[in-house]
């Protein structure tokens, strides 16, 4: 079996086993030359990949992901287009897609799920779908061998982490502050501390996502966490024109400080 | 009216669809609420601000030159006379009186009229909290006169400039901030939407319409009206004056803008917090609602309307921009009152069915009045 059919977690855990920490780079779907920054991405060290499937009302996004987003949308690419594309690209790292869940819904849970098995995609992140409306998805994820990853909250409670904890597949996405996704000036607080709240409660690997802009900012994260997710500072990458060089070059400075501790 | 399910559910519609980082406060809401709900001190306190503040109870007008003119039995609701000119008041009040309960300073919302938003900013300035208030920029531009009144109230107004920068935008920005401020801000969601506990929570502050409007027909008619109309973006103002009738034999009519008629075109869907009916393309992206009137330009409708369309127990019609303008004149010239475009859709749809309506008596509930839409008007009358 390959890193992408083994999935996330798999691969995850044996970046974690190997003493280093995880990488997750986030890029835009549909964006001009998206593959082709997916594979500069996978190249440059990224532990797996997260695939944005842009939605009318991404409620969790900034400025910089809602931009990608909207470009996206006005050139009428469909979520289907998206995963078709994903499935004939070659390359042998993990992959994830983040969309809201209107999108999911619309697609039908069960034909969503098998058409991303069918494209070797193996996670989804849902940022719209908290655990306690998600076990209709969980089901039909799970029945189609694919990894339902859960986010965990600063907000969230012992008693609900808990569960998260239990539920996730893949990594727990840990959000690193109260608020929507961007680069910041300086890491939150929060972020630590969320980190080790997971850290406390399960074996899965925990990785820290929102609010990580640079590679200082993905170290400092790590001393905690197991890893953690760059999303808007890529994208801007994109929305800059720094196209698949650009990303591949951001991402290997991030692979080179996480792997530098 | 029935409870919501303990998972916040209205049949198959409803839910708490929202970031998990919210969900604690979604829940906390919810407790606050039942307690509040149930308690003597805070319904007593709520009372007499909707009384001495607000104005209530609104008056029920019949109307004679009217109902000559449609033949046919008209009693308006006059939420129109409320105090900030429309029913927001009653869900602000409340929420506000909650959010103090609970410790929060600041209140944050959507507006797509701006009545939501001025009645919030004036709830606001009434309990000395912060207030933002997010308006789509393309709102911003036909509401003005609503945009000079939340600064004159002190709250501080937002411009949402993504999507088609309307309502459902104003929302996303609002929960945006929310997400980021929670801790100490309360979201004064404006209408019968959004995850649970809102469209039961805004309903139940919205009751008063019903209450009162059954009172006042018992007293003026000796009877329930045989039908009760009110128009629906959203849906608040609509299950306020419902639930007054619900358990009696009058025809429920809700009436929607064909730009935005949720029920009529929409299929079920998850955005800002709940399943309900919504606009969207066949990727699940949401579409643009198109309406002379912000504030019913949205493309979704709350959960417990979708139920109500789905059980059968209310319809929904839609109205065209063209038939409420005609409508917006119809009330100003008969009987001397300027309706909101809102309510005027309703009225668009009475004056096209009167002859389905003859012989009957029918409650509209004029959820707010026109001067917010005098500018405007003035432009599409040349």
């Amino acid at each position: 079996m390959t890193q992408r059919e083994e999935g996330i977690e798999h691969a995850l855990l044996q970046v974690i086993s190997a003493e280093r920490k995880c990488l997750v780079p986030y890029i835009t779907g549909g964006f001009d030359g998206y593959l082709e920054a997916i594979s500069a991405a996978a190249e440059a060290g990224a532990d797996a990949i997260e695939i944005g499937i842009p939605f009318s009302d991404p409620v969790m996004d900034g400025p910089t992901i809602q931009e990608a987003n909207d470009l996206v949308l006005s050139r009428g690419v469909s979520p289907l287009q998206i995963i078709d594309e994903v499935a004939s690209l070659d390359v042998d790292v993990p992959l994830a897609v983040m969309t809201y869940y209107n999108v999911v819904y619309r697609f039908g849970l069960e034909r969503f799920a098998s058409n991303l098995n069918e494209a070797e995609i193996s996670g989804v992140i849902l940022p719209d779908l908290p655990l306690i409306e998600a076990s209709p998805w969980i089901d039909a994820a799970t029945s189609n061998g694919r990894e339902s990853i859960l986010l965990a909250a600063p907000t969230t409670t012992d008693l609900h982490l808990q569960r998260i904890c239990e539920e996730t597949r893949g990594f727990v996405y840990a959000v690193g502050l109260l608020g929507i996704t961007g680069a910041r000036k300086e890491l939150a607080e929060s972020a630590k501390v969320i980190a080790r709240r997971c850290k406390e409660m399960t074996e899965k690997p925990v990785l820290v996502g929102v609010g990580i802009g640079n590679p200082d900012q993905a170290m400092e994260v790590s001393e905690v966490s197991d890893g953690c997710i760059v999303g808007s500072a890529i994208v801007q990458k994109l929305l800059d024109g720094g196209g698949p060089e650009g990303v591949g070059k951001l991402v290997s400075e991030f692979r080179s400080a996480l792997d530098s501790h | 009216m029935m409870d919501p399910t303990v998972d916040g559910r209205f049949g198959n519609f409803g839910g708490m669809f929202v970031p998990e980082t919210l969900i604690p406060s979604c829940q906390e809401l919810e407790k606050a609420f039942r307690e509040a709900w149930g308690s003597t001190d805070f319904r007593e306190e709520l009372s007499a601000l909707l009384k001495d503040y607000a104005g209530r109870p609104s008056p029920i007008t019949i109307c004679e030159r009217l109902s000559e003119e449609l033949g046919y039995k008209i009693l308006l609701k006059r939420e129109d006379l409320n105090h900030t000119g429309s029913h927001k008041i009653n869900n602000v009040l409340g929420q506000a009186l909650l959010a103090k309960r609970m410790g929060k300073s600041r209140l944050v919302a959507e507006t797509g009229a701006g009545q939501h938003g001025v009645a919030t900013a004036t709830a606001a300035a009434l309990f000395g909290m912060d207030c933002v208030v997010y308006m789509g920029e393309v709102d911003i531009e036909r509401q003005k006169l609503n945009v000079f009144r939340m600064h004159l109230l002190g709250a501080e107004v937002r411009p949402a400039l993504s999507g088609s920068r309307t309502l459902k935008d104003a929302i996303n920005e609002a929960m945006r901030d929310w997400v980021a401020t929670v801790e100490d801000s309360h979201y004064c969601l404006g209408s019968v939407m959004g995850p649970h506990p809102y469209p039961w929570m805004v309903r139940e502050f919205h009751r008063v319409i019903g209450i009162e409007a059954h009172s006042q027909c018992q007293e003026l008619l000796g009877r329930n009206p045989d039908v009760v109309t009110a128009c629906v973006g959203g849906g608040s103002n609509a299950l306020g004056i419902f639930s007054g009738f619900v358990d009696t034999e009058a025809e429920l009519i809700g009436v929607e803008p064909a730009g935005g008629a949720a029920v009529d075109r929409g299929i079920p869907g998850v955005v800002h917090g709940s399943l309900s009916y919504l606009l969207q393309d066949e990727w699940g992206q949401v579409l643009e609602a198109e309406s002379i009137s912000a504030g019913l330009d949205y493309p979704g409708i709350g959960p417990e309307h979708a139920h109500l369309a789905e059980t059968g127990r209310a319809r929904y019609e839609k109205v065209n921009d063209k038939e409420v303008v005609d409508a917006f004149q119809l009330l100003a010239r008969t009987e001397g009152i300027i309706p909101a475009l809102e309510p005027a859709h309703a009225l668009a749809w009475m004056s096209r069915e009167r002859e389905y309506l003859s012989g009957k008596t029918v409650l509209l509930n004029l959820s707010g009045r026109g001067d917010k839409d005098a500018i405007q008007m003035m432009e599409v009358f040349g």
